[in-house]
């Protein structure tokens, strides 16, 4: 298969076309804007709609109409801008309409800067907008992990009708790497029993909403819905578990952070070091089985990001404070450097 | 083996098109490879560079700290990275447009004229390039029809008329 050499951001987008995305409505915001720059150039010679909203708050109102048609419909943004989609994030989720949103990830809070971060993850994985709900969130770690994901994104989120996040950052947007691009089946979804598509006096109406004024009507949404979430949180985890049999430190990280995290446990490797790599794939649901199995024989964890510390908390929770979780990381748009994990790896004592 | 490169210099003077170049080299000799650019405001007109990475493994960090390769292209590029070079590196230094003279003795540097060369040979803006071509010959990373090959697909069809001088500024890095 002929390997490309593609940003980030560009791969996302024609990952999206080959996925069968019919409709991109976005804002402009570094370091995402080669994704919708890519978008208006290739969407409309794939049959599709390119729109540039005039907010992002328009963008992903857009897309809750277009998807609840039953086309697969995106939107992109970084930080600040999701926050500002957070509103139709939620009536997509109340409203049981799958669609794709993407984050680049950028430095927070407020307007922050536009250098990589990864401060979105309670965001994405907690609190993605007001109401009991979830989305989808895949965490991809190279360009040919953000092609991959956006396919699976897009069938996963059809499947369970729930919205999928893909939840990048300026770094993977930004940098190029080789690309394939597999042969995939677009149109795998029969969403004919519940899209708004006219009813032509043919059937009943089809109604996509997500207000309900009686509580016990609402309820039972809510609860239908976590149910399904239960399904999600059995069938769709996934991770990478890299040198785990017989690590005794288990760093773990996601994202940009697992690629560091991932070079400072070759060093530690070398070093005579039992370090190993948990990475989880998808963040939302947390993969807790995979990380249970990879801490089986590790005494110490340490948790890596380029934020305060979010993910821990997950982290923690999978393992039941059964093991110490320590914790690296930078914020506010700097990169860790393999050098300075492998540093806390030595100090939590690897044992060689 | 990984080798790790660092391009560094004025916004608009080609750092990250000779970083694409190397990536592109990398991807015709099916090496495994990253590209990154800094990106934000460096981009309009201050310091941009560019980190590349080829290896025979998948690489990790692809940000580019401490480089086997750095290319200088202007004064402050070259304050900024020459003590982060790793011992047993190469520098590649346009001395048309930095002073300095490195005192590292770790490391082998190289100074050419590349802007002078450029404008010297009506290759207005090629300075880039004919750095390209004098790592490929000092460092033997990548071979003259890779380079060639990569650049071939680099150039958008919409200029392919540079493609010659491009050619002509590979080979002038190569023989100065």
């Amino acid at each position: 298969m002929e390997r490309n050499l593609m940003k980030g951001n560009e791969a996302l987008a024609e990952a999206a076309i080959r996925a069968g995305c019919k409709c991109f409505f976005g804002y402009p915001i570094t370091p995402q804007t080669e994704l919708a720059a890519y978008m208006a150039k290739r969407m409309h010679k794939a049959g599709g709609v390119f729109l540039q909203a005039e907010s992002e708050i328009a963008a992903i109102n857009m897309v809750l109409g277009a998807a609840s048609t039953g086309v697969r419909a995106m939107t992109s943004s970084s930080s600040p801008g999701v926050s500002l989609k957070a509103e139709g994030i939620s009536y997509l989720a109340g409203s049981d309409v799958p669609a794709l949103i993407i984050n680049v990830q950028r430095g927070g809070p407020g307007l922050g800067g536009i250098q990589p971060s990864q401060a979105d993850y309670w965001q994405a994985t907690r609190a993605m907008g007001h109401g009991d709900f979830h989305i989808l969130v895949f965490a991809p770690s190279s360009v040919q992990e953000m092609v991959d994901m956006v396919t699976k994104a897009f069938d996963t989120a059809d499947k369970y009708r729930v919205p999928a996040m893909i939840l990048a950052d300026g770094l993977l947007g930004q940098m190029m790497e080789p690309v394939t691009f597999p042969e995939i089946d677009a149109n795998a979804h029969d969403k004919s029993s519940w899209a708004a598509t006219g009813h032509k006096n043919e059937r009943e109406h089809h109604i996509i909403n997500s207000l309900y004024l009686q509580p016990d009507g609402l309820e039972k949404t809510v609860v239908e819905r976590f149910k399904r979430y239960e399904i999600i949180k059995a069938e769709e985890t996934d991770a990478e578990l890299y040198l785990t049999e017989d690590c005794d430190i288990l760093l773990c990280a996601y994202g940009a952070s697992a690629r560091v995290a991932k070079s400072a446990v070759n060093s530690a490797r070398e070093l005579g070091i039992k370090a190993g790599l948990f990475r989880p794939k998808t963040l939302w649901p947390f993969p807790v089985k995979e990380i249970n199995e990879a801490a089986k024989n590790a005494s110490v964890i340490l948790d890596v990001e380029m934020s305060m510390g979010q993910m821990i908390d997950d982290v923690k929770l999978a393992l039941n404070c059964s093991k110490p979780v320590e914790f690296f990381g930078r914020t506010g748009g700097i990169i860790p450097t393999p050098a300075e994990v492998l540093e806390e790896i030595k100090k939590l004592g690897g044992a060689q | 083996m990984t080798t790790e490169i660092l391009l560094a210099g004025f916004g608009g003077q080609g750092v990250l098109f000779a970083g694409k170049i190397l990536a592109y080299c990398g991807l015709m000799d099916s090496k495994e490879l990253s590209w990154l650019p800094s990106y934000g405001p460096e981009m309009r007109g201050g310091t941009a560079n560019c980190s590349v990475c080829i290896s025979d493994e998948p690489i990790g960090s692809p940000l580019v700290l401490a480089p086997d390769i750095l290319v200088a292209m202007n004064g402050p590029s070259y304050d900024k990275f020459i003590n982060a070079v790793k011992p047993g590196g190469k520098v590649f230094i346009d001395s048309t447009l930095v002073e300095a003279k490195c005192e590292r003795t770790d490391i082998e540097c190289y100074y050419i004229p590349s802007s002078q060369l450029a404008d010297d040979n009506q290759l207005k803006g090629g300075s880039n390039i004919i750095l390209l071509g004098k790592i490929i010959k000092e460092t033997g990373i990548f071979s003259l029809e890779t380079m060639k090959k990569a650049i071939e697909k680099v150039v958008p069809p919409s200029k392919a008329h540079l493609i010659a001088n491009n050619f002509r500024a590979i080979e002038l890095g190569m023989n100065n």
